[in-house]
C-alpha cells in the first residue's frame, strides 16, 4: 500500500516535472495530434540536422510525444489510485471511492501547483462532454435492468422531467431572491444568471450517483428510480440550459420563446431517443454480418454508440438519451447476434472504459479545484447549499405524493428520503458552469458548483451509506433466486397476463405481451442471423455433453449442502441454461398446439449467450460456492468490483475447457463460424 | 348493454359481494359489464367457451388451467358471484387491511389465499401436492416443445429439491409457500382494477 502511494506520488512528481517544462495543455484529449508540424520539424532538427554540435550520445525529445505521454500519465495515476484503494480492505467501505479519487485529484492539484506556481490543468468542457462522459452512459445503458427499467419508467420520466423543473425554478429564483437581499456584493447578478445557475446545479448527476449507489445494494426499485431519473434529467438539463444560455444573450425574452422552450424540451428528449433507436437498430443489423470477421464485431458496437451520442451532440439534442437508448436497442440482438468470446469482450471493454472514465473524472475535480482565482460569498454559497437540499426534499415528496396514487407499489418514506439525499451533483454542473460566457461574476459560479459537488460528493456521499442502514431501507436481497422463485414467478406472470386478459385491463403485461410479439415477428427476423437456429441444437448438444462430464467432475469435487435425491448439484451453466430457456419461453404464444416449424425454433436461438452475462456473476460464484443461481443483470450496474476480480475468476472457466479436447474443438469451430 | 347491467344486478348482491370480496361498488359495477360482455348466451354465468373466446387467453400457455379455475369443483357455468369471487384473490392488499385481525376469515386476497390459487393451478388432482409430473406438465406448457425432455426432467427435478423438506419428492403447499417466501407476492398477484 505504501508502495503504491510512493509510486503515484512520484508518478505526480514526474507529471509536474513534464508539465513543468511546457506550458499547461489541456490533457485528456486523445484526438490530439502529436505536436503541430512546426514543433516537430523543431524538435527532429535537434540531433540529426544541427551541425555545428557533436553527435550526441543520448538525448530527450519531450515535446514530440508531450501529449500522448501526459495523457497516459494521467491515466497511470487514476489506474494506480483505484488499485491502492482497493488493496486496503476497510477504506472504501467507509468513504466511497468518489470521495478517495476526489482527494487524489487534490492531492496532485496541489502538488502541481506547488512546483509550477500556477493553475494545474483543468477538466476543459469539450474533453469531458466528449470523451469522458460517453463511455460510463453507454456502460450504464448496455447493462440496465430493462424489465425493472420499464416497469418504473412512468414514475422514472415524472421526477426526471417534473422534478428537474421544480428544482431549476426553485433553486434559480430563490437565489435571485438572495442576491435581491445582498445587493451589496452580488447586486450585478440578474435573474436570468440565477435561472441559469439554477439549471447547471439542480441536476442529479448520473457518474455520481452511480459510483456512491453502486456499493450500496438498497433494493432495485430505489436504485433504479434515483439512477435512471439521473440518466433521464439530461434531456431538460440540456435544454433548460440553453434556452437560458439563449436568453442571456437576446435583449429581451418574451412568452413565445418560453413556450418555444416548452416544446424544445419535447424535440430534445425524442429527438434524443429516436437518434439512438436508429443507431441502435443499424448496429444489431450489422451485427448480424459479423460472423465472419468475429474480431471486429465489439467494435461495432462501440463505434454506433458513439455515433449516436456524437449525432444527437450535433443536433443539439440529449445526446445521454441518445445513447442510452442506442444501448438497450441493439443490446438483445447483438448479444444474439455475435460470438460468445465478442460478447465478454465488448462487456469487458464497456466496463474497463467506463471504469476509467468515471475514475478520471474525479480526479481531475479534485485537480481542477486548485484554481487561481476562487470568488467567495458566503451569502451565495451557504443558500445555495441549503437551497439544493431544500427544493429537492421538498420535490421529491411533492411528486411521490402524487406519483403513489397510481404506483402499485408504493414508494416509502425512507425510499423517499434516500432519493432526496442521493441527488448528487458532479462532473456535469462542473463542466456546463465552465461553458458560460463569461460576466463578472462567474468567478463565483465556479467556486459555488465546485463546493456544492465536493459537499453532495463528500457529506453525502459518506453519510448516505451509515444512514440507510440507519433507517433500515429495504435492501437487495441478497440470496440469487433459486430455480423454483424462477418457475413460479414465471408460472405467476402468464397467470397475471391471462387475469388480465379476462378482465379486459390493458396493463403491463398486456403491453409486455405486445411489444413481445411484435418484436418476435418482426425485428427478431429481421435483425438475427438465420445460421443462429441451426446451431442452437448442436449448442444444446455440447451444452449438455459439457454439462453431463463436469457434472460428474464436480461430484466427486464438491461437498454437498442439500441432500441430494436422483439429481446432481447444477453449474452454474446450467443455471444459465435453464434461466434462459425458462425466461425465453415466457412469451411463446405462437400456438397450443406443438409445431415444429422454422419458425419456433428460432425463438430458441435467439437466447442470449449469456455465460459472461454479467461479469458480476463471476464475484459471486466465487464468493458462493454453492452455485444455486446467479445474479440478475443488475449485479451489471456494480463497477468497481466486476472490474478488479473478474479477471481471476474467469481463468478457472477457461481452463476446465481446455480439459475436454473434442469438445474444445467443437466449440472453436462454433466461434470461429 | 349497459342499462340492461345495471337493472340485473341488485343492490343487496353487490352489497353482498363487497362484503365478500372487498371490491368497491364502482368496481363491481364495472367488472359487470365485463361479466356481461362476456356472456354472450346471455344467460347470467359463463361457460368454458365463453372464456376461450377472449382471444389472448386462448393463447396463454396457461390458459386452460386459468379458465378451469374460475369454475368451481365439478360445474361446467360460472355466476357473476364465482367470476367475482376468483378474481377477488388479485385484488391488491390495501395497507390498512394487512394489519385488520377483526376480519373472521381471511380476506380473499391474502398472500396466502393468493399462493393457494397459483399452487392449484400446479395441482390438478386437488391432493394438496405438486407430483413431479404436474411439474412437468406445467413446465411444459410454459416453455415449449424445442426443450428436450431430459432438460425439463432436470429443471423440474432441481425445482423439487430446492422445496422439498421432508423428502417426499412432492412439494406441498407449505413448502410451496416458504420457497416463495422472498418473492414479492402481494405485488405480483395483484391487479389495479380501475374505478
Amino acid at each position: 500500500m505504501s508502495s503504491l502511494l510512493l509510486s503515484t506520488l512520484a508518478l505526480t512528481c514526474l507529471a509536474a516535472g513534464c508539465s513543468g517544462l511546457n506550458p499547461p495543455v489541456d490533457p485528456p484529449e486523445p484526438q490530439t495530434l502529436p505536436p503541430s508540424p512546426g514543433q516537430n520539424g523543431s524538435g527532429e532538427d535537434v540531433p540529426s540536422v544541427d551541425v555545428p554540435r557533436a553527435l550526441g550520445l543520448f538525448s530527450v525529445d519531450y515535446h514530440h510525444v508531450q501529449a500522448p505521454f501526459e495523457i497516459v500519465l494521467w491515466i497511470m495515476l487514476a489506474s494506480l489510485a483505484k488499485l491502492g484503494f482497493h488493496w486496503s480492505g476497510r477504506v472504501p467501505a467507509v468513504v466511497p471511492e468518489s470521495c478517495l479519487l476526489i482527494m487524489v485529484g487534490l492531492l496532485v492539484g496541489g502538488v502541481i501547483y506547488g512546483v509550477r506556481h500556477s493553475a494545474p490543468p483543468t477538466l476543459s468542457a469539450d474533453a469531458f462532454f466528449l470523451f469522458l462522459l460517453p463511455p460510463i452512459v453507454l456502460d450504464a445503458g448496455y447493462f440496465l435492468p430493462g424489465k425493472l427499467f420499464f416497469e418504473n419508467l412512468g414514475t422514472i420520466l415524472w421526477y426526471a422531467v417534473l422534478g428537474t423543473l421544480w428544482n431549476v425554478l426553485g433553486i434559480g429564483l430563490s437565489l435571485y431572491g438572495v442576491c435581491l437581499l445582498c445587493p451589496a456584493s452580488l447586486g450585478d447578478v440578474s435573474l436570468l444568471h440565477c435561472l441559469l445557475f439554477g439549471s447547471l446545479i439542480a441536476a442529479v448527476d448520473p457518474v455520481a450517483v452511480l459510483s456512491v449507489f453502486q456499493e450500496m445494494h438498497v433494493n432495485e426499485q430505489l436504485h433504479i428510480l434515483v439512477f435512471g431519473e439521473s440518466l433521464l434529467n439530461d434531456a431538460v438539463t440540456v435544454v433548460l440550459y440553453q434556452l437560458l444560455e439563449s436568453f442571456l444573450r437576446l435583449p429581451s425574452v418574451s412568452g413565445p420563446d418560453v413556450l418555444l422552450g416548452g416544446c424544445r424540451v419535447l424535440v430534445v428528449g425524442f429527438g434524443g431517443l429516436f437518434v439512438g433507436l436508429f443507431f441502435g437498430l443499424l448496429a444489431a443489423l450489422t451485427s448480424r454480418f459479423t460472423p465472419r470477421v468475429p474480431v471486429i464485431a465489439p467494435l461495432f458496437v462501440f463505434l454506433y454508440s458513439y455515433l449516436s451520442y456524437l449525432t444527437s451532440e450535433m443536433l443539439h439534442l440529449s445526446g445521454i438519451t441518445a445513447i442510452v437508448t442506442c444501448a438497450v436497442t441493439m443490446k438483445q440482438y447483438v448479444e444474439a447476434n455475435v460470438s460468445e468470446r465478442s460478447n465478454s469482450s465488448i462487456q469487458y471493454f464497456l466496463k474497463m472504459w467506463s471504469s476509467l472514465s468515471e475514475t478520471l473524472i474525479f480526479i481531475f475535480l479534485g485537480v481542477s479545484t486548485i484554481q487561481d482565482v476562487h470568488m467567495w460569498s458566503w451569502p451565495f454559497v451557504c443558500a445555495t447549499l441549503l437551497l439544493c437540499l431544500l427544493w429537492r426534499a421538498s420535490g421529491v415528496l411533492l411528486l411521490t405524493a402524487v406519483v403513489n396514487k397510481v404506483r402499485r407499489n408504493k414508494v416509502t418514506f425512507r425510499d423517499q428520503f434516500i432519493i432526496a439525499y442521493g441527488g448528487l451533483r458532479g462532473a456535469i454542473c462542473f463542466s456546463l458552469v465552465f461553458l458560460i460566457v463569461d460576466f463578472p461574476k462567474k468567478r463565483l459560479f465556479i467556486t459555488t458548483t465546485i463546493v456544492v459537488i465536493l459537499f453532495t460528493v463528500f457529506v453525502q456521499g459518506m453519510t448516505i451509506r451509515p444512514l440507510v442502514d440507519l433507517l433500515d431501507v429495504k435492501r437487495k436481497k441478497r440470496a440469487l433466486p433459486s430455480v423454483s422463485e424462477e418457475m413460479h414467478s414465471r408460472l405467476i406472470d402468464h397467470l397475471l397476463s391471462g387475469i388480465e386478459d379476462v378482465v379486459g385491463y390493458w396493463g403491463q403485461h398486456y403491453w409486455k405481451d405486445k411489444f413481445e410479439q411484435f418484436n418476435r415477428t418482426f425485428l427478431r427476423r429481421f435483425l438475427i442471423r438465420e445460421e443462429q437456429q441451426n446451431r442452437s441444437s448442436i449448442l444444446r448438444v455440447y451444452q449438455e455433453l459439457e454439462r453431463q462430464e463436469q457434472g460428474e467432475r464436480e461430484t466427486a469435487v464438491q461437498a454437498k449442502t442439500v441432500p441430494q435425491t436422483n439429481s446432481r448439484p447444477l453449474l452454474p451453466e446450467e443455471m444459465d441454461s435453464i434461466r434462459r430457456i425458462l425466461s425465453r419461453n415466457l412469451h411463446r404464444f405462437n400456438s397450443r398446439i406443438p409445431a415444429y416449424s422454422r419458425h419456433t425454433l428460432h425463438q430458441d436461438t435467439t437466447r442470449t449467450l449469456q455465460r459472461h452475462r454479467s461479469l458480476g456473476e463471476r464475484d459471486t460464484q466465487v464468493e458462493d460456492a454453492e452455485f444455486n443461481g446467479l445474479h440478475s443483470v443488475r449485479s451489471g450496474l456494480r463497477r468497481s468490483h466486476t472490474v478488479c476480480t473478474s479477471p481471476t475468476s474467469s481463468i478457472p472457466e477457461e481452463q476446465a475447457a481446455p480439459k475436454h479436447g473434442p469438445k474444445k474443438h467443437l466449440s472453436f469451430d462454433i466461434e470461429s463460424e | 348493454m349497459g342499462s340492461r347491467a345495471s337493472t340485473l344486478l341488485r343492490e343487496e348482491e353487490i352489497e353482498e359481494i363487497k362484503k365478500e370480496t372487498g371490491f368497491s361498488h364502482s368496481q363491481i359495477t364495472r367488472l359487470y359489464s365485463r361479466f356481461t360482455s362476456l356472456d354472450k348466451g346471455e344467460n347470467g354465468t359463463l361457460s368454458r367457451e365463453d372464456f376461450q373466446r377472449i382471444p389472448e387467453l386462448a393463447i396463454n400457455p396457461l390458459g386452460d388451467r386459468i379458465i378451469n379455475a374460475f369454475f368451481p369443483e365439478g360445474e361446467d357455468q360460472v355466476n357473476f358471484r364465482g367470476f367475482m369471487r376468483t378474481l377477488a384473490h388479485f385484488r391488491p392488499i390495501e395497507d390498512n387491511e394487512k394489519n385488520k385481525n377483526a376480519a373472521p376469515a381471511e380476506p380473499l386476497n391474502s398472500r396466502t389465499n393468493k399462493l393457494l390459487f397459483a399452487f392449484r393451478l400446479y395441482d390438478l388432482d386437488r391432493d394438496d401436492k405438486i407430483s413431479r409430473d404436474e411439474l412437468l406438465q406445467v413446465l411444459r406448457m410454459m416453455v415449449g416443445v424445442n426443450i428436450s425432455d431430459e432438460q425439463l426432467g432436470s429443471i423440474a427435478d432441481r425445482t423439487i429439491q430446492e422445496a422439498d423438506t421432508n423428502g417426499d419428492a412432492a412439494i406441498s403447499f407449505n413448502e410451496f409457500m416458504k420457497v416463495l417466501e422472498k418473492v414479492d407476492v402481494e405485488q405480483k398477484m395483484s391487479i389495479r382494477f380501475l374505478h
